[in-house]
C-alpha cells in the first residue's frame, strides 16, 4: 500500500492506463501547461505529449462531441470537464450521443468514453456550486461513478477508461487533499456497480457517496459515542448502475435508513434512491427513511450563509437522532 | 451515380407512401431534390472513408449502399432493420459501411466528425470524414465549436453543408446574417467551395477536391452546395413559409433528368436504358416494402438490450475484480 492523495490516485490512474494502452488521450481545458485547474492532470503533458494530453478550446459541448467521435474512431478518451458546473454545456452531447448511440444504432458501436469532472464548493457562488449527479444517473446508458477515497478515485477510474460504455466520472474538490491508501499493484480496478460497506453496524444504515461518505463515517462516530447508536456505513461508489442488494440487504438487518447527498432535495439522486428502497425493504422499516440533502437554494456566495447550507455530518447525526 | 439518385428518389416516394399509410410514423424527413448532394459526395470518396450526416439521411445511406431492405424495414420498425427499429427514419447507421449515423440533434454530429477525424490522424491512417449536415445547423453554437476544433488542429474532415435555403420554416434570411454559408468557414481559416447541388458532376468535383485537400494532411475544408428540398421539411409540413412558384422553379433543376440528359447528349447512355434503370429500382424499392412489410417485429423481450456494450448487473454480482483491459476496439 501506498498513501496518496485523491488528487494523485485520479492522476495515477490515467498514468498507468496511458503507458498501457495507446489508445488512450486525455483532452480538457487547461490541462496542459496549467495542469488542470485542481491540478489533477500535472506532469501528463510532459510525459505523454500534446498528441494524447489535448489542450482543447472552452468548448464544453464540442470537447465531449469531439471525444464521443474520437471514441468511435477507436481510441479511448478520458475528457476533462473543468467543472460540474460547466457540464451543462455538454448535456446535450452526454445524454443524446454518447448514452444513446449504443442503444439506437442497434449495438453496432459503443462509446468507450469517460468524462471526469468535479463537484464542490467553497464560496464559489450560485453557478460554481452545484452538483447534478442524478440528472446524470436518470439516463440509461451511462455509468455513474463517484468516489470517496484515494483507493476507489483510482481503481473506478482504470475500471472506467477500460469499459466499453460512457462513464461520468465525478471527483469532489474537497477531497482532493484527502489521503489514503492505495493498493501498489498496478492496474488493479474496484468495479463499477459494486457499494461497499465500510463500517458495519446494527441500529442504522447511512448511505453515502463523495464527500457525503466522509461525512456519514463522522457522524457515525459521533454517534456510537454520545448516543452508543451503531451505524452501518455504506459508500455507493457507483450511482449507475446502483448496487440496491448491499443497501437492501444492509436495511433488513438495521431496520433504518438515512440517505446522504449533497444535491437538492427536490429531483436530487436521493429521492429515486429513496423510493426504489422503499419498494423493496418495506416491510425491513421501522421507521421512514430520512434524507439529508441540500435544500432547494442556489448556494450564495457568503460564507456564512453557505455554511449554513452545506450537507454535513450534523444533520446526519441529527436525522438519525429524530429516527429513536 | 445515376442509379443511385434514382435508387433514393423512388425510396422516398415509397417511405412517403408508407407514411401515408401509417406503416412508418414519428418524423420522416425526404430527401428529394437533393439526392446529387449525397451522391455526388459519397462518390468522390474511398469506401472506407467515413460518413456522418443529420436526420434528413436516407440519401447518405443509400447513397453509401446500405442494403436497401433493411434501410426499408428500419423505418418500418422491424426486426430487420439496419438498427433493428431502434433508430427509425432519423437515425440510420451502418458500421460495416462506415455510415455512422444520422444525428437528429441538429449540429451535434459536426464535432463528433471531427473527433473521428482526430482518431484517423492519430493513427496516420489516410481517411477522411465527411461531415454532412444543414444550413440551420450553423446557427448552432455546436457548428461553430467542431469547425474551431478541426481547423485547430489540422483534421482531415470535410464539412458539407447543404444549403437548401431553409431551416425548417426559417428562410435563410431569419436564420443567418449571411446567405453564403461558406462565409462562416473563413473565420476558421478553412478553405471553402460553393457547388451546385442540383448537378451530381459539380458536387462530385468539389468533393474530390476537398477530399484530396484533408487527404494530404492540409486539415479541413468545407464544402457548400447549394440546393433546394422538393418536398415539406418532414411529412408534417404544410409549407406556408415558401410559395409554389420558388418550389417550381426549383424543380426544374431537377437533378436526375439533368444528369440523365447530360448522359444521353454525350452518348455515355441511351434514353432506353435510363428507363431500364428507372424500372430496375422501382423493382428493388417494392421489393423493399414487401419485404419491410413482411418482417418480424421486434421481440418485445429485447427491449433492453443494448442500453450497455458491457451491462452490469449489481442484482448478481460476479466476484474477483478483474485486471483485464477490454482488447476489443469501439466498432463490434
Ligand atoms: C438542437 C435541435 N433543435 C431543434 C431541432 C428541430 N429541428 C429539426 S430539423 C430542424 C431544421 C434544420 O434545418 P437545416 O439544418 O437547414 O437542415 P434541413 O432540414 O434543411 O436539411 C429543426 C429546427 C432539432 N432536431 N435539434
Ligand atoms: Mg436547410
Amino acid at each position: 500500500m501506498a498513501e496518496l492523495t485523491y488528487r494523485e490516485a485520479v492522476r495515477s490512474a490515467m498514468r498507468e492506463e496511458m503507458r498501457s494502452d495507446p489508445r488512450v488521450i486525455l483532452m480538457g481545458e487547461s490541462i496542459t501547461g496549467y495542469g488542470g485547474s485542481y491540478a489533477v492532470t500535472k506532469g501528463l503533458v510532459e510525459e505523454f505529449g500534446p498528441k494524447r494530453v489535448m489542450e482543447t478550446p472552452i468548448a464544453e459541448a464540442g470537447i465531449v462531441g469531439f471525444a464521443v467521435g474520437a471514441a468511435m474512431g477507436g481510441l479511448r478518451p478520458v475528457a476533462e470537464l473543468m467543472t460540474v458546473n460547466f457540464a451543462l454545456l455538454a448535456l446535450d452531447q452526454i445524454v443524446n450521443s454518447a448514452a444513446k448511440f449504443h442503444y439506437m444504432f442497434g449495438g453496432q458501436w459503443s462509446v468507450p468514453l469517460v468524462v471526469r469532472t468535479v463537484s464542490g464548493f467553497g464560496q464559489l457562488g450560485p453557478t460554481h456550486s452545484q452538483t447534478f449527479e442524478g440528472w446524470f444517473a436518470s439516463v440509461p446508458g451511462l455509468k455513474v461513478v463517484m468516489p470517496a477515497t484515494p483507493a476507489d478515485a483510482k481503481g473506478l477510474l482504470l475500471a472506467a477508461i477500460r469499459d466499453p460504455d460512457p462513464v461520468i466520472f465525478i471527483e469532489h474538490s474537497l477531497l482532493y487533499s484527502t489521503k489514503g491508501e492505495v493498493p501498489e499493484q498496478e492496474g488493479l480496478e474496484v468495479p463499477i456497480g459494486r457499494a461497499a460497506v465500510v463500517r458495519e453496524g446494527t441500529d442504522v444504515t447511512l448511505v453515502g457517496y463523495s464527500r457525503m461518505l466522509l461525512q456519514a463515517l463522522h457522524a457515525a462516530e459521533v454517534l456510537e459515542r454520545e448516543d452508543g447508536v451503531s451505524c452501518e456505513v455504506i459508500d455507493l461508489r457507483t450511482l449507475r448502475p446502483l448496487d440496491y442488494p448491499t443497501v437492501v440487504g444492509s436495511v433488513a438487518r438495521t431496520h433504518r435508513l438515512v440517505l446522504c447527498g449533497e444535491d437538492w432535495r427536490t429531483g436530487g439522486f436521493g429521492g429515486s434512491l429513496l423510493s426504489e428502497i422503499q419498494d423493496r425493504s418495506f416491510d425491513d422499516l421501522d421507521a421512514p427513511i430520512a434524507r439529508v440533502a441540500m435544500r432547494d437554494i442556489p448556494l450564495p456566495y457568503s460564507r456564512k450563509l453557505e455554511q449554513q447550507l452545506i450537507p454535513a455530518s450534523q444533520q446526519i447525526v441529527e436525522a438519525v437522532r429524530r429516527m429513536s | 451515380m445515376y442509379r443511385k439518385m434514382v435508387q433514393i428518389r423512388h425510396f422516398e416516394d415509397h417511405a412517403a407512401e408508407a407514411y401515408a399509410q401509417a406503416k412508418v410514423g414519428g418524423f420522416l424527413h425526404l430527401y428529394i431534390g437533393e439526392e446529387a448532394v449525397a451522391v455526388g459526395a459519397v462518390a468522390a470518396v474511398r469506401e472506407d472513408d467515413h460518413i456522418l450526416g443529420h436526420y434528413r439521411d436516407h440519401g447518405y445511406a443509400l447513397a453509401r449502399g446500405c442494403d436497401v431492405k433493411a434501410c426499408m424495414a428500419e423505418l418500418f420498425g422491424r426486426e430487420t432493420g439496419l438498427c433493428h427499429g431502434r433508430g427509425g427514419s432519423m437515425h440510420l447507421a451502418d458500421a460495416t459501411k462506415h455510415f455512422w449515423g444520422g444525428h437528429a440533434i441538429v449540429g451535434s454530429h459536426i464535432p463528433i466528425g471531427a473527433g473521428m477525424a482526430y482518431a484517423m490522424q492519430y493513427r496516420e491512417e489516410p481517411l477522411v470524414v465527411l461531415d454532412f449536415f444543414g444550413d440551420g445547423a450553423t446557427g448552432n453554437g455546436i457548428f461553430h465549436e467542431g469547425l474551431n476544433m478541426a481547423a485547430l488542429w489540422n483534421l482531415p474532415v470535410v464539412f458539407i453543408c447543404e444549403n437548401n435555403l431553409y431551416g425548417m420554416g426559417a428562410t435563410l434570411a431569419e436564420e443567418s446574417p449571411v446567405s453564403d454559408m461558406m462565409i462562416k468557414a473563413e473565420g476558421y481559416t478553412m478553405p471553402a467551395v460553393q457547388c451546385d447541388g442540383m448537378d451530381v458532376l459539380s458536387v462530385y468535383g468539389a468533393v474530390q477536391q476537398a477530399a484530396e485537400h484533408c487527404r494530404s494532411g492540409k486539415g479541413p475544408f468545407f464544402v457548400e452546395a447549394m440546393t433546394y428540398r422538393f418536398r415539406g421539411h418532414s411529412m408534417a409540413d404544410p409549407e406556408l413559409y415558401r410559395d409554389k412558384e420558388e418550389v417550381r422553379r426549383w424543380r426544374e433543376l431537377d437533378p436526375i433528368p439533368r444528369f440523365g440528359d447530360f448522359l444521353v447528349q454525350h452518348r455515355i447512355t441511351s434514353p432506353q436504358e435510363l428507363a431500364e434503370v428507372n424500372e430496375e429500382v422501382e423493382a428493388e424499392m417494392l421489393e423493399a416494402v414487401r419485404f419491410a412489410d413482411d418482417s418480424p417485429w421486434p421481440d418485445p423481450d429485447s427491449v433492453d438490450r443494448w442500453i450497455y456494450a458491457k451491462p452490469i448487473n449489481p442484482e448478481a454480482p460476479e466476484e474477483a475484480p478483474s485486471m483485464a483491459g477490454d482488447p476489443a476496439g469501439a466498432a463490434t
